[in-house]
């Protein structure tokens, strides 16, 4: 099986190349275009800026060729958010994937527990309903490092809670996506990788 | 529900990990990678490594390490102890490192907090303080708590968040090594007044401790090194005491 982890001016990419290792799979880390389109699995990582991270996807046209692909494709965190059709960091249009909006965690200090941003650390994902969660994942918790999100829409395949409901996790037709890191998720997030390595 | 999380502390020496008892009697007790892992395995949330080795040619095994670190652990981790440059910082980062823990030099030179920020993004930085409590006000400490600086604590810490980090840990060299808990009431106002998560270290001593970090406290997550290093306290021990007393974590 042919695996490609687009390469791009992100940060942490090697990390999911590192859990595949784990897993005893080997993919390459690319922005060759005929290596991602020939490939039989995407990923899709990322951590970073949304605005300045588009512009360099458009520069190269790896909006374009991502927005093409036709075999399972999997978002990871920002991977997620610029999946979205926009989003409000750095009022950014995004590749549009999901319908999905890209929202800020607001910290309101008059608050009794003020929630803290980025909403950093281990959180449970729940209502779960997708062939990637397979495996009894319901409740199970996930790492996640980040201060916007995705609401809730009908692509949603998992949900988290942090001051309000927001998508854990988003899938259309052949793409995947989770705000959580799975590559740093324990156990349950090397689960997730196994699950959409062998869709 | 967000759970806290419960962090070990490794101090690294030459690629090793060493327990020390007051900087003295440092004994080398084994690898890093393996004592991560089975941290790990235990259920600890994420790991902190401190680099304590001062020479050039320690910094390049280092790196290697992480890079090994990155390769076998499958939770977070953050790296720290004597970082200075920018190019230090990329090098960690491209060998695996989740996070960056800066301390003196972020004193030294606040700017670097901007640019770390700007290149890797907020949530790769993290800044240490060491802070010492001296007639009602805490003073920022630099160079492992050797020297004072101008720096009070929360104006510090203000300014390190406004300036992009993207979570703080504060150790109060009052508590450290005490075993005595935790300088709740500096962490609770640090938690009022920063919108980042804060990682609240030294002076845990018992399990209550733990609970007191997070209840009065209002920490995000509790760090910690010789108990757990020598076995006082284990993380299972922990999270099972924590999740009785009705504070989330993750099993």
């Amino acid at each position: 099986m042919k695996i490609a982890i687009i390469k791009y001016n992100a940060g942490n990419i090697m990390s999911v190349d590192y859990a595949l290792q784990r897993l005893g799979v080997k993919a390459e880390v690319t922005d060759d275009f005929d290596y991602i389109q020939s490939a039989d699995k995407v990923i899709f990582p990322g951590v970073g800026e949304a605005s300045t991270t588009m512009q360099y996807l458009r520069a190269k046209k790896l909006d374009q060729l991502i927005a093409g692909l036709k075999q399972p494709v999997l978002g990871i965190c920002l991977g997620l958010q610029l999946m979205c059709r926009r989003s409000e960091e750095g009022n950014t249009d995004c590749i549009g994937i999901f319908n999905e909006e890209v929202k800020k965690f607001i910290s309101d200090s008059s608050t009794e527990n003020r929630l803290k941003v980025p909403h950093m650390g281990w959180n449970s994902i729940r209502n779960v309903r997708s062939k990637l969660f397979a495996g009894d994942l319901e409740n199970q918790y996930a790492y996640f490092v980040h201060s916007f999100y995705a609401a809730t829409g009908k692509d949603t395949i998992a949900e988290c809670e942090y001051g309000i409901s927001f998508s854990a996790a988003l899938h259309r037709d052949n793409y995947y996506a989770t705000q959580f890191h799975p590559e740093k998720s324990g156990k349950p997030g090397a689960l997730i990788l196994k699950n959409f390595i062998e869709l | 529900m967000l759970a806290k999380r419960i962090i070990p502390c490794l101090d690294v020496r030459n690629g090793q990990t060493v327990k020390g008892i007051n900087f003295v009697n440092i004994r080398e007790v084994g690898d890093p990678v393996e004592m991560g892992a089975a941290y790990a395995e235990q259920g600890a949330d994420e790991l902190v490594f401190l680099d304590i080795t001062a020479s050039h040619e320690g910094r390049k095994t280092f790196v290697d390490l992480v890079k090994r670190i990155a390769l076998n652990l499958n939770i977070p981790f953050t790296v720290g102890g004597g970082i200075s440059e920018l190019s230090d910082i990329e090098a960690l980062l491209a060998a695996g490192a989740d996070k960056v823990s800066l301390n003196s030099a972020a004193i030294r030179n606040p700017d670097l907090i901007n640019q770390m920020a700007l290149n890797f993004g907020n949530q790769f930085v993290v800044i240490a303080i060491d802070a010492r409590e001296e007639n009602g006000k805490w003073t920022a400490y630099i160079n492992g708590g050797r020297i004072s600086t101008d720096k009070e604590l929360f104006t510090w810490a203000r300014e390190a968040e406004d300036r992009g980090a993207g979570e703080l840990l504060f150790t109060s060299m009052n508590h450290d090594g005490t075993k005595n808990g935790f300088a709740c009431d500096a962490l609770a106002r640090l938690s009022d007044e920063l919108s980042i998560p804060v990682i609240a270290s030294g002076g845990a001593g018992n399990m209550d401790h733990f609970v007191d970090v997070f209840t009065k406290g209002k920490a995000d997550a509790g760090l910690a090194a010789s108990i757990f290093h020598f076995n006082e306290i284990t993380v299972p021990q922990l999270k099972n005491y924590l999740a009785e007393k009705n504070i989330p974590v993750r099993f």
